[in-house]
């Protein structure tokens, strides 16, 4: 009998270190890369743990949290109202946990002569009502619109922080699939314009100053360069204090985690909660 | 020896082989069913999340106005504009493959030495091995660019390697055509060289002012419904090319001979005889390619650019597009059932026209190879 409790117990404990020691991750491209670096951290210093993080986009992320298919879904955005309806009736609790803080730079290509634009000018572009370049101050040139697909993140905030609710994207605009695609058809295209997340931006394309400013690390953290966001983990419920889950959010504010962040191309979140 | 008792059978184990027959039978049977019930299921599924788009938002939003905003709120799902998209990409890409892909597979069947078609066929069947995430990759890093850069002076290159033989070679088989053999020879001879050298110099100015044409052009965005049909038309080449020349070969070596007995010149025996008789074979190998460019997926949303609108000119394929089945993969992360379920009934909805669509065209196909059977037949 005594042999058979230690069995069972054994079996149990195994059970439990498993559930423990298993962290899947889902959700948006942008975060993808932050989250994955983490999960490289940490499986280097605990190992025995395993963590798979998945990339399909926000939504995806936010159906897989509600679905019960994630521990950790990534957003680049906030809840929208349908999924944190959609959550409440599933009994499903969502907690946002800021993992670091992003910006969405206007790209266009190099031999752009427009160094900055306003946030009214890129919004009258992307609805179509400006579509050439000579307009702002740039060489006779049409425009080549180029958006991100409506299923990411990135789209969502764009639209919520320089286009609004009301106004609706010019029907000849192009949508890419990842931000990776946006900087390469914007490399590739003279008269191109397209937005990607901070890290995505390097010198193959030119970063638009908006309103004056140049988005770079100072300016999103002090909050002067207009298209930036937080970028979020999302948990069902607040994870228990030593729990895996937990440590793993801990991270974005340990002096490792914010190098990573940094290291990957965004701005990390303070030290203090 | 006496074999009768082997042959004959009692009356119990006649039973039994009957039972075991229907079994066997019975089996089989149901083992066929299930491609077909598959195919009964898929439509089933589809419909059943498709339906409660249309009772929501009704028909004639969806398949006349092209307002497609699914983001904003309230959100439109007017899919004119990607019916369209789907539709010009499609036609543009079996415009730009049907004449040379038929050509091919003429020259292979009928032109060409054997032992150059037992090369050339299975290196053009290659083509279709090539995963289309490859070809989507090629269009966007590669051809995008190139469209982009030097798009007019490549446009008019393509023109020129591909209108310059077809349009030689089909002078010379219209004038052997049109001369009548009823003439005196030196006057056949001289009606067919003049007849030549007509249709010659016609064709040398229609591919000189287009290539002039297509050298002025512009490309501002090389992803855009051109690149699209380009790669589509490579991808559905080999099942023309394939699918048509197995017609062609199975038109028979009587028929061909018959036709050289008879006096008929080389030209007259493809085009008068041969064609006509592989004519439903090359249709069906042209909706088979049809098909295949309006189901393909990968391509289309790298290449065509995505964006819902119907250019303008409507024929203008210099602008970017989109099409239903780039929609579909797209979108679907987005829409779910619990967040928001217009967005994904609409496109089940698409899924279901793609499906209804594709499905004329298969029938459409046997009806054309049934009525060319009776009609060879001397139905």
């Amino acid at each position: 009998m005594r042999k058979l409790l230690l069995v069972a117990g054994l079996v149990g404990g195994c059970a439990m270190a498993q559930a423990q020691d298993k962290l899947v991750l889902d959700g948006s491209t942008t975060v993808g890369p932050i989250a994955k670096a983490f999960a490289e951290y940490t499986m280097r210093q605990s190992p025995g743990v395993n963590i798979t993080v998945s990339e399909s986009g926000s939504g995806n992320g936010a159906k897989a949290l509600l679905n019960g298919t994630c521990d950790i879904a990534n957003l680049s955005r906030h809840l929208k109202d349908t999924e944190r309806k959609a959550m409440e009736e599933k009994g499903v609790k969502p907690v946002s946990h800021v993992v670091a803080y992003d910006a969405l730079p206007v790209i266009v290509h190099p031999s752009n002569k427009v160094k900055g634009l306003t946030i009214e000018q890129i919004r009258d572009i992307y609805t179509g009502k400006i579509t050439n370049w000579k307009d702002v101050g740039g060489l006779d040139q049409s425009i080549v619109v180029i958006s991100r697909d409506t299923n990411s993140g990135t789209f969502e905030t764009f639209k919520e922080l320089v286009l609004g609710k009301e106004a609706k994207i010019c029907e000849g605009a192009e949508y890419a699939g990842s931000n990776g695609a946006v900087r390469q058809r914007v490399q590739m295209t003279n008269g191109a314009i397209g937005y990607a997340g901070l890290g995505f931006v390097d010198h193959s394309v030119k970063a638009l100053e908006i309103n004056g400013i140049a988005p770079c690390t100072t300016t999103v953290v002090d909050k002067t360069y207009p298209i930036s966001r937080e970028l979020f983990m999302f948990t069902n419920g607040e994870p228990k204090a030593d729990s895996l889950v937990a440590k793993f959010i801990a991270i974005s504010r340990t002096e490792k985690g914010r190098e990573i962040v940094e290291e990957i191309g965004f701005v990390p979140v303070s030290e203090k909660k | 020896m006496n074999t009768g008792e082997h042959i004959i059978l009692s009356a119990g184990e006649k039973t039994r082989r009957r039972i075991f027959g229907l079994v066997g039978r019975s089996f089989l049977f149901a083992v066929t069913s299930v491609a077909a019930l598959a195919v009964l299921a898929i439509i089933f599924f589809i419909a059943r999340d498709a339906l409660p788009f249309f009772h929501e938002k009704g028909v004639a939003a969806f398949f006349f106005s092209k307002a497609w905003y699914p983001a904003q709120s309230p959100p439109q799902f007017g899919a004119a504009a990607i019916f369209a998209g789907s539709l010009l990409v499609t036609a543009a890409a079996v415009v730009l493959v049907v004449p040379p892909g038929v050509c091919a597979a003429l020259c292979m069947s009928d032109i060409l030495p054997f032992n150059v078609r037992q090369v050339l066929k299975p290196v053009i069947e290659m083509l279709a091995a090539i995963p289309s995430v490859a070809y989507g990759f090629f269009a966007l890093v590669v051809l995008a660019p190139l469209l982009q850069n030097a798009g007019g002076r490549v446009l008019s290159v393509a023109w020129w390697v591909l209108a310059l033989p077809m349009l030689a070679l089909g002078s010379v088989v219209a004038a052997d055509l049109l001369s009548s053999q009823r003439l005196s020879e030196t006057s056949y001879r001289l009606v067919r060289g003049l007849l030549t050298f007509l249709f010659l110099a016609l064709s040398l100015v229609l591919i000189v002012q287009t290539g002039n044409r297509l050298g002025a052009l512009q490309i501002s965005s090389g992803v855009n419904a051109l690149n699209a049909a380009i790669i589509l038309g490579v991808m559905a080449l080999p099942t023309i090319v394939s699918v048509s020349e197995d017609a062609l070969q199975a038109a028979g070596r009587e028929l061909r001979e018959g036709s050289y007995a008879l006096g008929a010149t080389r030209a007259e025996t493809l085009v008068k005889v041969v064609v006509p008789a592989a004519i439903s074979g090359i249709f069906s190998a042209i909706l088979l390619g049809v098909m295949r460019a309006l189901g393909e997926t990968m391509v289309v949303w790298m290449a065509s650019g995505n964006a819902a609108q119907i250019p303008k000119p409507w024929y203008n394929l210099l602008q970017p597009v989109r099409t239903l089945t780039a929609t579909i993969a797209g979108d679907m992360g987005e829409a779910d059932q619990m967040t928001g379920s217009a967005h994904y009934h609409v496109l089940f909805a698409m899924g279901l026209s793609l499906l209804i669509f594709s499905f004329f065209c298969n029938l459409a196909g046997e009806w054309i190879v049934a009525r060319q059977r009776k009609r060879l037949r001397g139905g």
